[in-house]
């Protein structure tokens, strides 16, 4: 066990669980906005999932990984959009449209990877690293953690912006009344659904980002059904957090962690059976939720629609 | 959508009964019709010919008896889940753990069966295996069910995370405990064809269709015309309404989220003792969402389940087949039951502004 | 009001509206002025169609027929938004106000998107207003934290935000206690003099006369009278009431019990009843307390006693215990300390099924979030509270055709107008549902019945109705228990009343001579007794 302690060990780790982690990141901080606003994203696996595939074609084709980002965000914003037509502005149920979604996507996605990869599965090249000058000549910590792709650095940078946003903009006060009395905001003089809306597309674009970044950085291609459930600790990482971003950071950078011990431990040379790793991250969630049952506070207009005058 | 009162016997007045009939069936043709016609653009886009896929699909599934028998024996795991999905949904509990329940309980069933069947007779094992396997779906339903009994927390979150678990926790027992040494990829000790659940007649369709079927007749028997069934849609449909009833809410939160588990759980086992006979390792067929919307479209209605079921079993068994010979491989099913969902959902809309113009 | 009020031409007007919804014509044909420095009251029942009608000024909806004209010109006023900025504010009955953001925070609610808070701009304007209404309120108090009557301060803040031509306020004095509702008419003869164009919605005869300057009399849809200014001032109270009275029912004299409700004549309508106090009580609380929950007001040490045939009235401002109350009665809620006993029996740890078969009925005030299931049917409703039970379950099984048959008697002996015992509980109008709850709780083994708010949002037919049961219940031995923010109700129909603040039984007076000036100073936290 003494594999455990080593260099290589504790920096494969922290590599690996911030390449986890930054996903469950954008994932966690998007669906925080929709659930701010009142939304209940199931469909956000969906999001991650054509955002991962968009990405990647993004990037295959146009040799830029910027491209390929950008082609990720916009693919989880499409799937949102379905998400916004029927669930904010039709009032469709959002976990039936949720559920849709996601089936939906993975299939579609599984569809068109077969005519298209499924004989060449071309990959990437390695994704452009950025080493923060200084602070990445630190043993294990510097090729841990300050090694990496922009958008790691993009990410952490997003959560110290919504923190803001959330206390000190109008966005933030009409996120919070949407989400928590929207018949408040509707005699503000607020629109609902478009705040709702653009909550709700925000989310599919940092979904679709994290899954973009899942795909071109994390695996260097797309497989179907990669994004094995991502989305959904984006959800529980948003329910636990309370409202505020810091602690989807720590939640993300936790269960990175554990989603990257596999890979960590094959480096210490510890044969630890995959299934139980794979265990390991959705174990925690529960535990988590088990620990701060009491605590996770959801806001009161959740997964409601909003319809002006309806007598309920 | 919500709990329809019109599923509840004799709500319906009587003269526009036919009237209903007609707008139900609409209701649920239409959005089929529409999700077939949008698969079939898809399939355009992608280079194939969508009446050749769905020919097959419908030549397969449903119109040679080889087929045919494949399509009922692949109706009795999504019907017992079915039947678990109408439980649950009824009670307003979204239990979507249903992959994680299945596949532990029949990787239980499968490590228990072959054990047993040396040491008591077939007439007690296939019973016991299936007591078992309910038992299990109903045990990995409890920490999901207390959560939300006790702390109101969202059971959709919890129980996914259960399945992510089960599923993970499933492919351990296999690797690691249940592991039949005789073969070398991982997988259960194969119950023998002759222990198995027998076969109805000369056909190749196991009995579990019977139980099957007779569950799910059953089950909504018991939501329609039991107080305890209507005691869970109460709960479904307002629950400050049950709690002002003098509804025990927390009790039949987890009694709800037990039998639904416990449904589903023995679905896994019916494919096994019917069907396979063995659980090989990373075997997942991941029935637990795509019976959700099927669920939807008959409103909950066990008899349309049925309906609904039979049609969702002939697209995959066909669908199968056209895979090999169209070159479509079966993901596409997945996309057609998205766009079923969502046709629903917008026609259902519809229907509902209808209504209200109506009145 | 005795002070010449600032004219000039009307600011609003609406012209030959008329608003129609499935199965009812909310308004007919309507046309009215809104002039600047006057207030002009909108006098009608509940039902009569003075929501709809400045729902459309609010733009909340719009008009099927007619115009609506601000500053002279037609205008469609299409969203809240837009009527905030033609300078028309609107207090709804229900505070909408975000509780988990602060007073200044909800006020900058609606400014654009990507901006900071202007916080000093805000405060400005914050204390503009704060003078203008003559209130002091801490701009970062949070919202949920404040009372009933700061928060409709804050309202009416928010509603002058943008500009200060109209306010319009839709039952105002619901919530209040009667020093609030001085108050907010002080700020309502300030906001007047300033030349705000006033617009009071109301149900109360005596507030119309009291705070108006002009009166507008609203029966059906439609405007059945006008008492301009100049005729107004010139009158008495009782010119006023037969006037009105006419217009609205078409006879002078006031014995109408219709007339009555409008004209609130409270504690003169009460018939003195003799309650035989000798034997034991029906019903004892004593030191019951409850948890402190998310929203809603604990009670702390509450106790008083109950006696068959009495009606005890629960008079407070809305928010002070009184749901907590009800829960606890009907067993909805645990106790956390205390003793609640039941013709002697001790009840205390008895939920909602033990109570009920110890004769405890329980109406709330909530008919379809909490009292229905709306997509159930009538039949399903009339025995939500009986699942499982003989007659119409046996050994688990439900025989609906008894179900059927039971709702039918129940819907002819109640007079129910519902298309038929099959139709779902939420389609049928407000009067009807409270008729439902009534049959279904009014049974014969009913000992003890607890109504909170029963006449809330009703017309003044099921209003009469309601109180018809209630008291009728009370003739027949029941030991009944009324919560109601309608003092006037309380006080036609009680025999002991009362108040509940922040959670503690204040006092209990007899429905005497003395008994609104003492329960208005148990409402505030004062001692009755030190008056």
């Amino acid at each position: 066990m003494e594999g455990l302690l080593t260099q290589p060990f504790l920096t494969a780790l922290l590599f690996g669980a911030v390449t986890a982690g930054v996903p469950l990141l954008l994932a966690g901080l998007g669906e925080q906005i929709s659930e701010k606003a009142g939304v209940l994203n199931i469909g956000i696996e969906g999001m991650m999932l054509f955002g991962a595939y968009t990405g990647f074609v993004a990037a295959y084709y146009s040799g830029s990984f910027t491209l390929g980002f950008i082609g990720g965000g916009i693919g989880g914003a499409v799937v949102s959009l379905i998400v916004m037509l029927l669930c904010i502005r039709f009032g469709l149920n959002q976990i039936v449209i949720g559920i849709a979604v996601t089936i939906g996507f993975e299939g579609l996605t599984a569809l068109l990877h077969y005519f298209q990869f499924s004989r060449t599965y071309p990959r990437l090249d390695a994704a452009p690293l950025f080493a923060i000058p200084g602070l990445s000549a630190i043993p294990v910590l510097g090729p841990g953690l300050f090694t990496h792709n922009a958008v790691v650095y993009l990410a952490v940078i997003l959560v110290g912006v919504l923190t803001w946003m959330f206390r000190s903009t109008y966005v933030g006060l009409n996120l919070e009344a949407a989400g928590n009395k929207p018949a408040a905001l509707d005699a503000a003089g607020v629109s609902v659904i478009k705040t709702r809306a653009m909550a709700v597309l925000s989310t599919g674009f940092l979904a679709g980002l994290g899954g973009a970044f899942m795909a071109n950085v994390g695996a260097g291609l797309f497989v179907p059904m990669m994004t094995g459930g991502a989305g959904f600790i984006g959800i529980v990482l948003a329910m636990l957090a309370r409202g505020r971003p810091v602690w989807v950071l720590l939640g993300a950078a936790l269960f990175g962690a554990s989603l990257s011990m596999t890979t960590a431990l094959q480096v210490a040379g510890v044969n630890v059976p995959t299934d139980v790793v794979q265990m390991l991250p959705f174990a925690m969630v529960m535990l988590v939720l088990v620990i701060f049952a009491r605590h996770s506070v959801l806001p009161p207009a959740l997964g409601l629609p909003y319809v002006r005058g309806d007598r309920g | 959508m919500s709990v329809e009162a019109e599923t509840l016997p004799g709500q319906i007045p009587g003269g526009d009964r036919l009237k209903e009939i007609g707008a139900t069936l609409a209701r649920v043709l239409i959005p089929v019709l529409l999700a077939l016609v949008m698969g079939g653009i898809i399939l355009l886009i992608l280079g194939k010919d969508p009446l050749a896929y769905y020919g097959y699909v419908a030549k397969r599934g449903l119109l040679t008896w080889g087929g045919l028998q494949e399509t009922f024996t692949r109706m009795a795991p999504l019907l017992l889940i079915g039947a678990g999905l109408i439980v649950a949904f009824r009670a307003g509990i979204w239990n979507l753990g249903g992959d994680g329940q299945f596949l532990l309980a029949a990787v239980i069933t499968s490590a228990t069966a072959p054990v047993l069947v040396g040491t008591l007779p077939d007439i007690i094992v296939l019973p016991l295996c299936m007591l078992l396997s309910i038992a299990t779906g109903a045990l990995w339903s409890v920490i999901p069910a207390l959560l939300k009994a006790r702390y109101g927390i969202n059971e959709i979150i919890t129980s996914m995370m259960m399945s992510f678990l089960g599923t993970s926790f499933a492919n351990v027992l296999i690797k690691l405990l249940f592991w039949d040494p005789a073969t070398t990829v991982p997988q259960t000790r194969t119950l023998p064809v002759e222990d198995r659940l027998p076969r109805l007649g000369d056909s190749t369709v196991h009995s579990g269709i019977l139980i099957a079927l007779a569950v799910i007749i059953l089950v909504h028997l018991m939501m329609t015309r039991t107080a305890f069934g209507l005691k869970l849609q109460v709960v479904g449909a307002n629950p400050a309404a049950a709690v002002h009833a003098g509804l025990n809410v927390s009790w039949l939160t987890i009694a709800t989220f037990a039998m639904s588990a416990g449904l589903i759980g023995l679905g896994g086992s019916v494919e096994i003792l019917g069907v396979f006979g063995t659980v090989r390792a990373d075997w997942n067929p991941a029935y637990g969402l795509l019976v959700v919307p099927l669920v939807f479209l008959a409103r909950f209605n066990g008899y349309g389940t049925i309906g609904f079921v039979f049609f969702f079993s002939a697209l995959m068994i066909g669908g199968d087949s056209a895979a090999r010979r169209v070159g479509v491989p079966n993901h596409f099913v997945l996309v057609l039951v998205a766009l079923l969902l969502i046709f629903l959902a917008v026609v259902e809309y519809l229907d509902h502004l209808r209504r209200k113009k109506v009145r | 009001m005795n002070q010449s009020p600032v004219v000039g031409p009307a600011v609003v007007a609406v012209r030959n509206v008329t608003k129609k919804f499935p199965g009812v014509v909310a308004n007919a044909d309507v046309s009215l002025d809104f002039n600047p420095g006057e207030v002009h009251v909108l006098l009608g029942e509940n039902g009569a169609g003075k929501s709809t009608l400045i729902g459309m000024l609010a733009g909340m909806q719009q008009p099927d027929e007619g115009e609506i004209l601000v500053g002279g010109t037609a205008v469609k006023i299409a969203s809240p938004r837009h009527s905030l900025e033609l300078g028309i504010g609107t207090v709804f009955q229900h505070v909408l106000l975000v509780p988990s953001l602060t007073v200044i925070e909800n006020l900058m609610l609606g400014g654009s998107w990507w901006q900071r808070l202007a916080r000093s701009a805000a405060l400005k304007r914050f204390q503009e207003l704060s003078g203008l209404l003559g209130v002091t309120i801490d701009p970062d108090a949070q919202v949920g934290r404040l009372s009933l009557g700061e928060q409709q301060q804050v309202e009416i803040m928010r509603a002058l935000w943008r500009g200060e031509k109209v306010l319009i306020l839709d039952e105002p004095t619901s919530m209040l206690t009667p020093q609030g509702v001085k108050d907010l008419g002080a700020v309502m003869k300030r906001l007047r003099d300033k030349g705000v164009a006033l617009i009071l919605i109301t149900h109360k005869l005596v507030e119309a006369y009291a705070f108006g300057d002009r009166i507008s009399v609203l029966r059906l849809g439609r405007v059945v009278g006008d008492i301009p200014p100049e005729r107004l001032k010139a009158m008495t109270e009782k010119q006023v009431t037969d006037t009105v009275i006419q217009m609205m029912f078409g006879t002078t004299e006031a014995h109408t019990r219709d007339a009555e409700i409008l004209i609130g004549r409270g504690r003169a309508a009460h018939k003195d009843r003799a309650i035989d106090r000798s034997g034991p009580a029906r019903l004892q609380l004593r030191d019951i307390g409850t948890e402190a929950e998310r929203g809603a007001c604990p009670l702390r040490g509450v106790s008083f006693d109950l006696w068959p045939g009495e009606v005890l009235g629960i008079a407070g401002v809305d928010g002070n215990g009184q749901k907590h109350l009800a829960e606890v009665l009907a067993g909805q809620r645990r106790s956390s300390g205390g003793k609640i006993e039941l013709g002697g029996t001790d009840v205390t740890a008895d939920g909602v099924p033990e109570r009920r078969k110890h004769g405890v009925r329980y109406v709330t005030d909530e008919r379809l979030g909490e009292g229905t299931v709306g997509a159930f049917s009538v039949a399903t409703n009339l025995v939500l509270k009986e699942i499982g039970n003989p007659p119409f379950w046996k050994r688990g099984l439900s025989d609906w055709a008894l179900i059927h048959d039971h709702a039918r008697g129940q819907i002819k002996r109640n007079d129910i107008r519902t298309p038929s015992e099959k139709t779902p509980v939420g389609r049928l109008s407000g009067g009807n549902i409270q008729k439902v709850l009534l049959a279904r709780e009014l049974n014969s083994e009913a000992s003890v019945a607890v109504f909170n708010k029963p006449t809330y949002g009703l017309d003044l037919q099921n209003t009469r109705l309601a109180h018809d049961r209630i008291l009728a219940s009370a003739e027949s031995g029941m030991a009944i228990v009324v919560i109601s923010t309608d003092l006037d109700e309380l006080l036609e129909i009680s025999d002991r009343i009362a108040v509940m603040f922040q959670g503690h039984l204040a006092g209990i007076v007899e429905n005497g001579p003395d008994v609104e000036r003492k329960v208005g100073l148990l409402m505030t936290g004062a001692n009755a007794e030190a008056a």
